[in-house]
Parts: C-alpha cells; sequence; structure tokens
C-alpha cells in the first residue's frame, strides 16, 4: 500500500468518531496496541528527546524499504508514533522523502504536530526523513 | 475568608475567562507561567497608544514629557510598594529572566574570581540556573546547590555549612515555580548577611502570592516580572540595593544609560538609567502601574487569605484521589500543586485535561533539575490566581476522575 493509501485508511477509520474522546480512546488503544520496539533500542541512541514525552525510533532497510520501529513513554504519542509508522514504514526511501503528513492534521490531530508540545513527534518525522536521505544515498553510492 | 472579597465579581474584571473551550467554559489554572489581565490594565496600554505615546526622557516636547511622567510615576508607585528606599533602586527590565541575568553578569564581572563560589537552591527555575552557570564558567567559579529532602523541603543546616570566606552570592527563589514550596528567605537572607554575603530573591512567583516589604526583608535584590502579576508581558522589575547598584557595571550599553559619550570615552548616566538603554516599554509600565493600583485596591492581604483558603481546599480534594502524588505536600505551599497520576504519562493526562477545557501545565516547568530531584519525567501543574473559584478545583477533580478513567 502507498503512503497516500495508508494515509487515506486511517483518515476513514477516524471518520466514524463523532467526538474527540471516542478519537482519544481510539488513540489510546493504538498506543497500547503499537508492539512494544526491542529493549536494545530503548537507548539514548535512538532517544527523540522532546521536552513532555520521550520517543524511541530505529530504522532498517530491507529490499528497498524502510522498517521503521518506535515507542513512546506516553501512550497518547505513541498512538500518533504508531500513525507515523503505518504510514512511513515499509516505504522507499524517495516516497518517504516526498510525502506529507496532512493525514495526521485531517484527523484532528494536528496540534501534537505543534513544536510547543515538545512532545518528540516532529523531531521523530524529521529523523524518519533523514533515514529516508541516508538510505537513498547510500543505495546511490552502492549502486 | 475576607468579607469584602467576592470572587465572582472579581472574575467580572478579567474578560479572557469569560470564554468556551472545547465548546466547555474555560478554567485557566496556568497563572505560573502568565495571569490573566484585568480590564482596567488592557484599556490603560490602549489609551496610552492612543494618547500620550512618545519617547521617554528626550524630548521637551508635551507628549514627551506626559509619557516620562506616567513612566516615572509606574517606578515611584512599584517603589512605594516594595517598600524600597528610592525610586532609583527600582530598574526597569524585560522580566525576571532579563533582571537575574543582569545581576548575573554585572554582579559577576564586579566581584566574581577564579574560586569564587555562588550558592542557589534545589528548587530553582532554570532562569536563577543558567545565567549563573554561564557567569560561573566564564570566571572559573563554583556553583553550588542547597540541598532539598524528599519533601520538597530545603536543608537549611546545609546552607550553613555551605557558605564560607569564597561566597559571593546567594540567589534563591521565594516560592517553588514547579511544586508552590514557599523558602524560608527571611532566614535564608539573615544567615547570609551575618556572613556578610548578599542575597538575591527571584521572586517571579513569590510577588504574586505575598506582600513583598524589601526592607523587612532586607534582600540585597529581588526580581520578578509584570506578566505573572496581572500586568503586560514584556517588563519586569529589579530592585537593588543602592549602594551594591552603584558599585556594579552597566550590564548592557547605548542611549539613555550613558552622560557623556565620545569616541574615546564614555561615562554612564546615574542609578536607575546606567540599567535602562535603549527606549523603555513605556506602554506595559503605565500598563503594570495600574495592576499595581488594581490589585492594591482589592488588597493584597484579602487576596493571600483567599488564595489560602482556595489552595487548602483543591489541595485538601486532590489528596483524596487513589493514586495520586502531590509534589512537595509537608511543605508550606501556595498558588502551585504538582502532582503525577499513577501509570500516567503526564503529557497523556495533560492532553485530556486540555480537551475538557481545563488550562495547566505539564511538563518539567523549566525546573528540570527539580524534576530529576524526584525522579520524574514531569508532573501536572494547576497553578490558582485570586480570580479561580472552588467550582473550578472541583472541575479539575472531575478532569482527573475522566483521565483515570480513559488512561489508568
Amino acid at each position: 500500500m502507498s503512503i497516500q493509501e495508508q494515509a487515506q485508511k486511517i483518515i476513514d477509520e477516524f471518520a466514524i468518531f463523532e467526538d474527540w474522546m471516542d478519537k482519544y480512546n481510539y488513540l489510546i488503544e493504538m498506543g497500547k496496541s503499537l508492539p512494544v520496539i526491542d529493549e536494545k533500542y530503548k537507548t539514548d541512541q535512538y532517544l527523540i528527546s522532546g521536552c513532555q514525552s520521550k520517543v524511541w525510533l530505529s530504522a532498517e532497510m530491507q529490499d528497498g524499504v524502510i522498517v521503521f520501529k518506535a515507542d513512546s513513554d506516553a501512550v497518547i504519542t505513541k498512538g500518533i508514533v504508531n500513525l507515523l509508522i503505518r504510514v512511513l514504514s515499509n516505504q522507499r526511501p524517495d516516497d518517504i522523502l516526498n510525502s506529507n503528513l496532512n493525514f495526521i492534521d485531517q484527523v484532528g490531530l494536528k496540534e501534537h504536530l505543534s513544536p510547543t508540545r515538545s512532545n518528540g513527534l516532529v523531531s521523530m518525522i524529521k529523523q524518519m526523513k533523514l533515514y529516508a536521505l541516508v538510505f537513498k544515498t547510500k543505495m546511490e553510492v552502492n549502486g | 475568608m475576607a468579607v469584602n472579597f467576592d470572587v465572582n465579581n472579581i472574575r467580572k474584571d478579567f474578560p479572557s475567562l469569560h470564554q468556551s473551550i472545547y465548546g466547555k467554559p474555560l478554567v485557566y489554572l496556568d497563572n505560573a507561567a502568565t495571569s490573566q489581565k484585568p480590564k482596567v490594565v488592557i484599556g490603560a496600554i490602549s489609551e496610552y497608544y492612543s494618547t500620550i505615546n512618545s519617547n521617554v526622557h528626550r524630548g521637551v516636547h508635551y507628549l514627551s514629557q506626559k509619557a516620562t511622567d506616567a513612566f516615572e510615576d509606574a517606578r515611584n508607585h512599584i517603589c512605594q510598594y516594595l517598600n524600597a528606599r528610592y525610586s532609583h533602586e527600582i530598574i526597569i527590565t524585560k522580566g525576571a529572566t532579563d533582571a537575574i541575568n543582569l545581576v548575573a553578569n554585572s554582579f559577576g564581572k564586579k566581584f566574581l574570581k577564579k574560586g569564587d563560589e555562588v550558592i542557589i537552591s534545589a528548587l530553582e527555575h532554570h532562569a536563577n540556573i543558567v545565567p549563573w552557570q554561564m557567569i560561573c564558567i566564564e570566571k572559573q567559579a563554583k556553583l553550588r546547590i542547597i540541598p532539598v529532602n524528599d519533601s520538597g523541603e530545603l536543608r537549611l543546616a546545609e546552607l550553613e555549612s555551605m557558605m564560607n570566606e569564597r561566597t559571593r552570592i546567594i540567589s534563591v527563589t521565594h516560592i517553588s515555580n514547579s511544586l508552590g514550596v514557599i523558602l524560608p528567605v527571611k532566614e535564608i537572607i539573615k544567615m547570609a548577611h551575618n556572613k556578610g554575603i548578599p542575597v538575591m530573591i527571584d521572586g517571579a512567583q513569590g510577588i504574586v502570592h505575598k506582600k513583598v516589604d524589601v526592607k523587612d526583608l532586607d534582600c540585597d535584590f529581588y526580581c520578578f516580572s509584570s506578566h505573572k502579576f496581572y500586568g503586560p508581558m514584556g517588563v519586569g522589575i529589579l530592585y537593588g540595593k543602592e549602594e551594591i547598584l552603584n558599585e556594579i557595571p552597566p550590564y548592557q550599553t547605548g542611549g539613555e544609560m550613558i552622560k557623556t559619550v565620545t569616541f574615546e570615552k564614555t561615562t554612564f548616566n546615574d542609578l536607575p538609567f546606567k540599567f535602562e538603554t535603549g527606549t523603555p516599554n513605556v506602554a506595559d509600565m503605565i500598563g503594570f502601574d495600574k495592576a499595581l493600583h488594581y490589585i492594591e485596591s482589592i488588597g493584597m492581604e484579602n487576596i493571600e487569605a483567599y488564595e489560602k483558603e482556595l489552595f487548602n481546599y483543591a489541595s485538601e480534594r486532590l489528596v483524596t484521589i487513589p493514586g495520586i502524588t502531590v509534589y512537595g505536600d509537608k511543605c508550606e505551599r501556595i498558588g502551585v500543586i504538582s502532582f503525577n497520576l499513577k501509570g500516567i504519562h503526564p503529557y497523556d493526562a495533560g492532553t485530556i485535561i486540555d480537551k475538557l477545557g481545563i488550562a495547566l501545565r505539564t511538563g518539567n516547568h523549566c525546573a528540570q533539575p527539580v524534576m530529576d530531584r524526584f525522579n520524574i519525567p514531569g508532573t501536572l501543574r494547576a497553578s490558582f490566581a485570586f480570580y479561580n473559584t472552588k467550582g473550578e478545583a472541583d472541575v479539575l477533580m472531575g478532569a482527573i476522575h475522566k483521565v483515570q478513567e480513559m488512561l489508568g
């Protein structure tokens, strides 16, 4: 599934919620259901520090796509991390670099990507794109 | 409670309190970050720009004179309010942070040498840590910290043994912004003065909840921001004893703070202008003057009495919530209740509470060392002002139950 298709799927999922509480309950569920990252990645090396919540992110190249794994100490942050992983993981570096993440706005969670929240999500997206750039460069160098 | 204190009437003076957030009436409990402003303050700023707006201290023209008078009236008013000896002991700054930077730099430049020591407490806001840290690095001096015990209380006995012939200054907060703990500043000042050490008090929270008398405290410096004290953003006050202000060099330089300038040499202006370079924030000082008049019209003693009652009401109810930890709860506190809920990250709790129309702060409250001391990522901080009500404390209780239901 392409990034756009994944994003649309999430928008459709959220469309059924009539009030914020249902939406957040769903987000909390997703936060809880995100596979917990391997403990070996929960180190400072993989830490993306927000001032409010922490995010750990790892990335691996497998058969031309990047597989992201992530975790957070706050469950709502983790729910949004889950959304970002669903959309951007298992995608080609070029597609990740060219992606826009408007779906977060469309499902009404834009406030969590505001820099004043400092929950680690903005830095996480930057870091995901940075990984994509690094893997893309590596692929080009190695031909 | 004071008989002449009617919170419902007071609330009418604050336009911003009467709005809905996500369809719910706003409950503003982030007063330790900044307070809301009464109508008289908002009106005064608009009035200033609509009438006497002019640059101060230079023009001989009518408007400049009017603006200068209003600006200096504000300074005199603050002088009286703090019970300072002279109005030139009142330095106008951008805020409390700016005031601490001024003292750390100017005092540090004059008095700090290699091997000297500066003492702060473990309860400080970053604004009373980092400026001292920077000047200590520059001067190869040592920054020492008065520790707190597990309940958040300062260990004064340790301060006694920390002070020595190398200690140049002690700078501590009046009331902790992250926990609401009231520090025994008068005792600290007395202990320090016995050894000839000057003391600076960061009064950003203190001025809001206590009547401050700098003569009675006998502090050498006291600073605060207007915006936490019902005045506009962008101005603050540094009080300093005349003797010490005269001894330390200017902080920033430029116009206004000079007496004579040639390309070879500059002589500096007298107090307070020596520390006030550039065009000051006249409009906001006039606004702050109005805020002070407003506070005085209600009476700080009435405000203190009401805030104490409200704080006790909220605290007593919050501690009954299962799984709550309130930090500093064994200490004398005011204004701030800092807490966590078992098994729930403060960011998650804060997100839900926001959706319920309540403004409170989550995170480390610009006091990372305090969070480290208690080994927590942050707290939820509800901070109260005299326009808050017991009903609002009840709304917070309800919100916390909702958070536990959703996240517990």
